[in-house]
């Protein structure tokens, strides 16, 4: 058990080594078979485990070694394992080896093969260090593993520019959210003198009160952090550029997994998020806003994974607001289901993109459906599921989390409303997309179809994003549940009927060919207005460009001249000039020197006569 | 008692000072080395001769000894000055002084 438990992260990081050191000289079938193979033997391994868990649902934990210890302080490398962590852990490796088979055929033709396999088993390495961690030091690790791997694979295409410049506004935008982090985790090591996420939990439980200054501070901070990763308002501007990373990458990491992260670390510490019922209600308000900004951004999209991209950011808004009203059983499924489809939706997109020679614009695409069957049945399970319609996996999750909003207090109503609004948009976008790509005239014709390596993931995740929803989740012992039912009656019919009503609308407003062209007042003046303002995001790009990155770039030009140098400069300036004035006079000329000297002898003792007389 | 016919020191003074002058403006504007060491010997000279008009005046015979020190020291100058005009003349072909500046700052 103990074993299995180390050879989850161990395998990756094993196969990430060895490709780093030596996979450029490895045939291509040895660096898949590593590549693919460990993340495979890692979910046997879980397999295994999650076995056993089946039998005895015991949470135990494995110390492979002390970290540091300085004075009472102490971290261990540690890995523990329950009920949270092994949900993360069957989505982490199911979803991981399904998208490493996809990428050794999407990624078949590039020329730094190993290098890609070696991120990507680096990055699923220390996304199942960040689950597994027993301590909060431990959880950083993973936490910033995963976000230099993201930075990797953003810029895994780094001879063009603009690839880099994606990476580095990725890194940057979640770096400044893991600084609060690492504040709060100096607060709770402060305060606790530990990191243990039990021992802090427990601590902060008995030692603060409920809604005190503490609590506030240290939860706002993470919350910070899970901002960042998670890519809410107001640092989510990060996200729709990563997409200049392969296709696999954003199902793995950008859909699936490492922005997930976020949701992961407010769940893990629920029992201190209680005690700040403030942060909480920001946290559900920002995932309310989030959801219906990024839903409205994505509506507006032409470019196919910039419209999952948003999405993505979307759904990571309804999470939060499940965790915000403390329903945390609702955003941990909706997190798994999200997994399920959103990973589908973006590996068939990255099927299309493929057959259509790396097309992206869905302007450019059109009656795609009986050229490839595969990706279209895919694509329609996946936005089915997003938009969530009943029957679907996203339904169960959704449809939990709009029902527990409704009934979660005084401010219920107001952030159902809010999230409603989101679903029907959601609906939209997700059958918009259906609508334009595979229906209508065909504007580009496929040249190849997906093979079996690219068919097998999108059959099972399309199988998952069907089923997904109706897996139970054991969550007792980690989160606390919500004792009575999700309401019945009118309210649910109308949470269920939204996205069907969002569907109907797409399908009058993209699936007809004489509605679009009446679609007047879509073109109007205002209409053309909202849709640049929603396509650049809500204008959050320009805003951070203009209130942050120009004058920092501005000061940064002013401060190449070293206006404070001057001054240090003027001094060394001064000294200079007497150096050479007084090196003229040492010209070497004997003659001169004489003279000089009779010309002082006669000052000097002309003044010594003065002073005897 | 001082003796008849004696030079008074003054006009002794004069003469060394003359002297002295001579030896600095000649080496101060000769340029030609052996000219300037002569110069250089004739303001010794000058300075001597200070030195035995004052002996002389006082009846102090340490004048006299001190002439003997410069006589010897001009003797050694003279010397070790020859030898550095033979270098000069070697080294930089030329008994110029304004040529020999090669320590300029």
């Amino acid at each position: 058990m103990q074993l299995l438990l180390t050879l989850v992260p161990g395998l990756p990081l094993l196969s990430a080594t060895l490709l780093l050191l030596v996979g450029r000289h490895l045939p291509k079938a040895m660096v898949t078979a590593c590549g693919v193979g460990s993340i495979g033997l890692a979910g046997i391994a879980v397999a295994l485990l999650l076995n056993q868990w089946l039998i005895s649902p015991e949470p135990f934990s494995v110390t492979l070694w002390q970290w540091l210890s300085v004075g009472s302080f102490r971290v261990d490398i540690a890995l523990h394992l329950d009920q949270l962590s092994i949900i993360w852990l069957c989505t982490i490796t199911g979803i991981g080896f399904l998208i490493h088979l996809y990428s050794s055929e999407y990624m078949a033709e590039d020329s730094d093969y190993s290098r890609y396999f070696a991120y990507l088993n680096l990055f699923v390495a220390s996304m199942l260090v960040l689950v597994l961690a027993d301590n909060l030091l431990l959880l950083f690790l993973g936490w910033e593993g995963v976000g230099l791997c993201s930075y990797l694979l953003i810029g895994f295409w780094y001879q063009d520019a603009a690839n880099g410049a994606a990476a580095r506004k990725a890194f940057l935008w979640t770096r400044a959210g893991d600084a609060a982090m690492a504040v709060g985790l100096f607060l709770l090591v402060a305060e606790f003198s530990s990191l243990d996420i039990h021992e802090v939990v427990a601590g902060a439980q008995l030692a603060w009160v409920e809604g005190s200054f503490l609590p506030n501070v240290a939860c706002a901070l993470i919350f910070a952090g899970a901002v960042g990763k998670s890519a809410q308002l107001p640092l989510q501007t990060w996200l729709p550029d990563a997409m200049a990373g392969p296709t696999p990458v954003s199902a793995l990491i950008h859909a699936a997994t490492m922005v997930t992260a976020g949701i992961y670390l407010l769940a893990r510490l629920n029992g201190l998020y209680i005690l700040a019922p403030a942060v909480l209600s920001v946290v559900a308000m920002i995932g309310m806003i989030t959801a219906v900004v990024a839903a409205f951004a994505a509506l507006a999209q032409h470019d196919i994974k910039r419209i999952l991209a948003y999405s993505t950011i979307s759904q990571l808004g309804y999470m939060f607001l499940a965790l915000g009203v403390q329903a945390w059983d609702a955003g941990i499924l909706h997190m798994m289901t999200h997994a399920f489809f959103k990973a589908l939706l973006f590996l068939a997109a990255g099927a299309v993109i493929e057959c259509l020679h790396h097309e992206q614009d869905i302007r450019r695409m059109g009656g795609l459906r009986s050229r490839l069957p595969v990706p279209f049945w895919s694509f329609l399970i996946g936005s089915a599921a997003l938009a969530a319609l009943p029957f679907t996996a996203g339904f169960a999750s959704k449809d939990l989390i709009l029902l527990r909003v409704w009934s979660s207090g005084p401010e219920g109503a107001l952030l159902w409303s809010g999230a409603a609004v989101g679903a029907f948009i959601t609906a939209l976008y997700s059958f918009k997309l259906i609508f334009v790509v595979f229906f209508g005239d065909i504007n580009t014709e496929p040249t190849r179809q997906p093979g079996w390596r690219m068919a097998i993931p999108l059959g099972v995740l399309a199988f998952f994003s069907i089923v997904g929803g109706f897996i139970s989740l054991p969550l007792d012992s980690v989160v606390p549940l919500a004792n009575e039912e999700p309401p019945h009656g009118l309210i649910a019919m109308v949470t269920a009927g939204i996205p069907i009503v969002g569907v109907l609308v797409a399908y009058l407003l993209f699936g007809r060919q004489w509605i679009r062209d009446l679609a007047g007042p879509m073109h109007s003046t205002v209409g053309t207005w909202l849709a640049a303002f929603w396509h650049g995001g809500w204008g959050m790009d320009t805003l951070y460009r203009r209130t942050l990155v120009q004058p920092y770039t501005a000061l940064a030009r002013g401060l190449r001249n070293e206006p404070i140098d001057v001054l240090v400069n003027l001094i060394a300036w001064i000294t200079t000039q007497f150096h050479l004035g007084l090196a003229a006079t040492q010209n070497g000329q004997l003659r001169r020197y004489i003279a000089i000297m009779v010309v002082g002898l006669i000052l000097m003792l002309s003044l010594v006569d003065g002073g005897a007389s | 008692m001082m003796p008849e016919a004696t030079v008074p020191m003054e006009h002794a003074l004069i003469v060394a000072a003359l002297l002295f002058g001579i030896g600095l403006f000649g080496l101060m504007l000769r340029r030609n080395i052996i000219f300037m060491l002569m110069a250089l010997e004739v303001m010794l000279n000058g300075a001597a001769l200070a030195f035995i008009a004052a002996a002389a005046h006082w009846g102090n015979p340490d004048g006299q000894v001190m002439f003997l020190f410069i006589l010897s020291i001009a003797a050694a100058e003279v010397s070790v000055g020859l030898g550095l005009v033979l270098q000069m003349r070697r080294q930089i072909r030329s008994l110029d002084m304004n040529d020999a500046s090669q320590l300029r700052g």
